[in-house]
């Protein structure tokens, strides 16, 4: 493998690593922010103890989101001289507002959210909260102007060598694609803390500990993921839309789509055969046109097929194709999670149906896998181009020899994945010891032969916390 | 109105406010294992643990603003620095989430601290090998780089590497005296003696290879009769090395870690006249490095608006925890719940023990 293949391998994984974090971090920071805020104008312990127990997960969650992205500020320049040589003009400056106004704001702040709770009094901490909440989304905001720029360049001219050139700031930061980016990446990781919150919560109803808590915490993120969960489909048809007209053949690789025509019909399943030129194992949707109506708004709308590009300007479309499925699923599985949440608080048995909380404890991990396919359809989707229709990623690469690149490859691949581990293990073990007790209330009701072999319990919240550690 | 000069400026503090903060931090993570205590240790990393991010941000900051305002820089010499940057990411990053981790590590609380020690020696060795390669120049042709993955290896580079790892070992020990009391203190004022000897060892030696193989950087600093007051950059840099030698036993607190900071900015102020006006060492001027002038307008928005919020907040979070470290659990809220049972525990029987 050539250093091409071998940066774009690592700068895919080290990307799609990082964007996890964020993705869990922007939920949750606006989740600690409202508790903070709850805390502050009501002084209520309930939400004084999952303040604290959420601000004790975001933290881990936190810390690999930063030290995670200050690898990718680095690469653009180690991996894709050419790519920064040519877009510096355009980026350089998105990048360093993105520092100044988002990274800033969140370093300022953080440690006040984590340690100084004691020291500002409630109405700063709520403030530092948000503050936090603030420049995740602004980092959100400028990172997603950026690569929706790469998506939909607009507001500059190319000179002879290749050098892009600002001519209008405002509609280079709203780029055409910017607004759907945005609010789709922004929903979509709302939901996925809104799923954390609750498989957290439903595990811990499910064991019955922490019942009054966890009830407040899985009664909020029930409502949230009611309100997002349709709203994220209804933004990612909308997305999709406007991907249609900017990037149509991104579009015709997630449809499986060969063939210009209208009344186009809606795969389930295939196996997009790039070499032929056409699907194999088609399974359709028997509606005829549904992929017409939805990509269209009309049962008849023209959609543009793959051929209607050289084969040398395709993306690789099973990518681009099973991606695109696994975020949809994903979607209407989460929507109808919502949904059964609604109906049993109806009937009122929200808080004791076993199977549902298992469904929620099991449903944690979809919003990631969602966003990681969501973000493949888009990165591969636009490929052979890194800025689409400009600049190929065959010459944005660093030009260097494939063992530099190899052995750093390696090394992320070890590193990140023991970090992973070591997050899920203390991560799992925060979440299970869960919030602080309540006065009126006994830890671990259910497990009351663990308990003993610590030392007193009265006020050995030390005891209690080692009962459940399961790294002890 | 200049602008690339204005920017240089600029990136100049950004580095200089980098090299300080994330010094002493650094220099915490380097001096970590030779502490004596365990309770050394939880204290040494709580003084910096509401800043550490903070700090770092300032190399994220570096990184993008070589981007913005001088493209040619970002990319020549980051390609040029693949290795050493690469190791360098991976140190921070280890020792970047043995903050996190730490904090709730019971049985494998020595991995984090071999993580956070040897991340923050690597980090400052790579930051060291860098700064070498920069001096003493990359191969670019065509406008790019050309050397091969290794050549960023000199002398040079090994020599800057001792120095910052002493300068760093300085600041931290400085930042000690000053957050912190009792035996971690009598630690620090102690470990700041040999750091002290290594910093200003290597910065004469650098200083004085650099004058010996670097012909450019001779013709600067030999030249009659500019040396006349290049000079007393060398004398004040002595200078403050001795009053700091003689205020590690003093009952000022503070006074290690500002000077070590001053003598930090003079050794600084030299490799700026060193190599001025160059970004890339010896092929182009921050006037040839610089982005289009409509680039720099935009970005220049951000220096002088949000630059100075940035400044304000970041002096109110030092202010919230100013005064001497105390050991306070992750999240606030350490009498109410301490979170990890066996390590206040192990504590407080370590506090009996001393
Ligand atoms: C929880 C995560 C999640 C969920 C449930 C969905 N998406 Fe999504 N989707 C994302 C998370 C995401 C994402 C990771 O956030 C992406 C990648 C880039 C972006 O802006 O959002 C994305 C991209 C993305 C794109 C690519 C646009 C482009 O590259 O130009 C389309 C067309 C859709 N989405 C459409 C949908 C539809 C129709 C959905 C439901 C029926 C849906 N998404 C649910
Ligand atoms: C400003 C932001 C971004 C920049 C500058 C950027 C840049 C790039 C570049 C240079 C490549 C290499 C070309 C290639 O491998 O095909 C790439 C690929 C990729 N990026 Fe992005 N990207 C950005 C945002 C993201 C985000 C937020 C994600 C989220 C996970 C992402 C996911 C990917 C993936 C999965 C690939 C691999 C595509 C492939 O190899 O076919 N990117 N991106
Ligand atoms: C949709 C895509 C992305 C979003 C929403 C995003 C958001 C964030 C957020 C919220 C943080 C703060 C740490 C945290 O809260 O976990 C962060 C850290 C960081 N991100 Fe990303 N990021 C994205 C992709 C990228 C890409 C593609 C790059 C670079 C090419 C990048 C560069 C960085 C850097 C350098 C940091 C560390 C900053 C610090 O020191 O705090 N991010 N990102």
């Amino acid at each position: 493998m050539d250093a091409l293949v071998l940066s774009r391998i690592q700068f895919a994984f080290t990307v799609g690593f990082h964007i996890l974090w964020p993705a869990f971090t922007i939920g949750i920071a606006s989740f600690v922010a409202f508790l903070s805020f709850l805390t502050w104008r009501t002084g209520d312990p309930v939400y004084r103890a999952l303040m604290r127990f959420w601000i004790r997960i975001f933290a881990l969650g936190f810390g690999m989101g930063v030290i995670t992205g200050i690898v990718l500020g680095y690469q653009i320049g180690t991996n894709w001289s050419g790519f920064s040589r040519s877009v510096s003009n355009v980026l350089g400056p998105f990048f360093m507002y993105e520092v100044l106004s988002a990274f800033f704001l969140e370093a300022g702040f953080i440690g006040i959210v984590l340690f100084g709770e004691r020291r500002v009094g409630p109405g700063l901490h709520f403030f530092a909260c948000l503050m936090v909440a603030c420049g995740t989304l602004i980092s959100a905001g400028w990172i997603l102007a950026s690569n929706s720029w790469m998506q939909t360049p607009a507001g500059h001219v190319v000179d002879a060598d290749g050098v892009f050139h600002v001519t209008d700031w405002a509609s280079a930061f709203f780029n055409p694609s910017y607004p759907y980016r945005l609010i789709h990446m922004v929903c979509a990781s709302y939901l996925t803390g809104s799923f954390v919150v609750a498989g957290v919560s439903a595990w811990h109803l499910w064991r019955g500990t922490h019942v009054k808590a966890s009830r407040v915490a899985f009664s909020m993120a029930m409502w949230a993921s009611l309100l997002l969960a349709p709203l994220q489909a209804l933004l990612g048809d909308a997305h999709g839309r406007n991907t249609l007209v900017h990037q149509p053949t991104k579009v015709a690789a997630m449809e499986g789509l060969w063939d210009t025509g209208r009344a186009v019909p809606s795969l389930i399943f295939a196996w997009p055969d790039m070499t032929q030129e056409r699907n194999l194992y088609a399974i359709e949707v028997p509606i005829k046109g549904f992929a017409s109506l939805y990509l269209t708004h009309s049962w008849t709308g023209e959609v543009q097929g793959l051929k209607a590009v050289p084969a040398a300007d395709r993306p690789y479309v099973p990518f681009v194709f099973f991606a695109f499925r696994i975020m949809v699923g994903i979607a209407l599985l989460l929507i109808a999670l919502a949904f059964t949440g609604a109906v049993l608080r109806w009937r009122g048995r929200l808080f004791t149906t076993r199977w549902f909380q298992l469904a929620c404890v099991a449903a944690m991990p979809l919003g990631f896998v969602a966003i990681i396919a969501g973000w493949t359809v888009t990165e591969t989707g636009r490929q052979p181009f890194v800025v689409y229709g400009h600049l190929r990623t065959a010459d944005a690469v660093t030009v260097q020899p494939a063992g530099a690149v190899l052995s750093s490859l390696i090394l992320f691949f070890v590193v990140y994945n023991l970090l992973l581990l070591a997050f899920f293990w203390y991560g799992a073990r925060v979440a299970m010891r869960g919030p602080e007790p309540l006065s009126d209330e006994t830890p671990n009701a259910v497990r009351p032969g663990l308990e003993q072999a610590g030392p007193a319990l009265a006020g050995g919240a030390p005891a209690y916390s080692r009962s459940l550690a399961p790294g002890e | 109105m200049d602008l690339p000069l204005l920017f240089a400026l600029v990136a100049a503090g950004a580095v200089a406010l980098y090299v300080i903060a994330d010094g002493f931090d650094l220099g915490i993570g380097i001096l970590f294992l030779i502490a004596p205590r365990d309770r050394d240790r939880d204290l040494m990393m709580q003084s910096v643990a509401p800043f550490w991010d903070g700090n770092e941000t300032w190399l994220v900051l570096g990184g993008a603003m070589l981007w913005a305002a001088f493209p040619m820089a970002y990319y020549v010499l980051l390609p040029a620095f693949y290795l050493p940057i690469m190791a360098m990411l991976f140190a921070l990053i280890l020792r970047g989430i043995s903050f996190e981790f730490r904090f709730q590590a019971t049985r494998l609380r020595r991995v984090w601290d071999f993580a956070f020690a040897g991340g923050s020696l690597v980090a400052a060795i790579c930051q060291g090998l860098i700064l070498g390669g920069f001096i003493q120049g990359v191969v670019v042709e065509n406008g790019r780089f050309a050397g091969g993955p290794f050549s960023f290896l000199s002398v040079l580079g090994l020599l800057c590497a001792a120095g910052i790892v002493g300068g760093y070992a300085l600041l931290g020990a400085g930042w000690l005296i000053w957050r912190t009391e009792g035996k971690t203190q009598l630690f620090a004022r102690e470990v700041a003696h040999s750091a002290l000897l290594l910093a200003i060892g290597m910065m004469a030696v650098v200083s004085a290879w650099t004058a010996l193989t670097e012909p450019r950087v001779a013709a600067r600093w030999f030249a009659w009769p500019a040396n006349l007051w290049l000079d007393l950059f060398p004398l004040a840099a002595m200078g403050v090395a001795i009053l700091l030698w003689r205020s590690l036993w003093d009952h000022h607190d503070r006074r290690p870690f500002l000077l070590a900071v001053v003598l930090f900015l003079l050794g600084y102020a030299g490799l700026i006249i060193s190599i001025w006006p160059d970004v890339v060492p010896y092929h182009a001027s921050i006037w040839q490095a610089a982005a289009d002038v409509e680039t720099l307008k935009f970005a220049l928005l951000g220096i002088v608006v949000v630059l100075p919020l940035v400044l304000a907040y970041t002096a109110h979070a030092y202010r919230v925890f100013r005064g001497k470290t105390v050991l306070d659990a992750h999240g606030a809220d350490a009498e109410a719940y301490g979170h990890a049972g066996r390590r206040t525990a192990a504590l407080s029987t370590d506090l009996h023990l001393s």
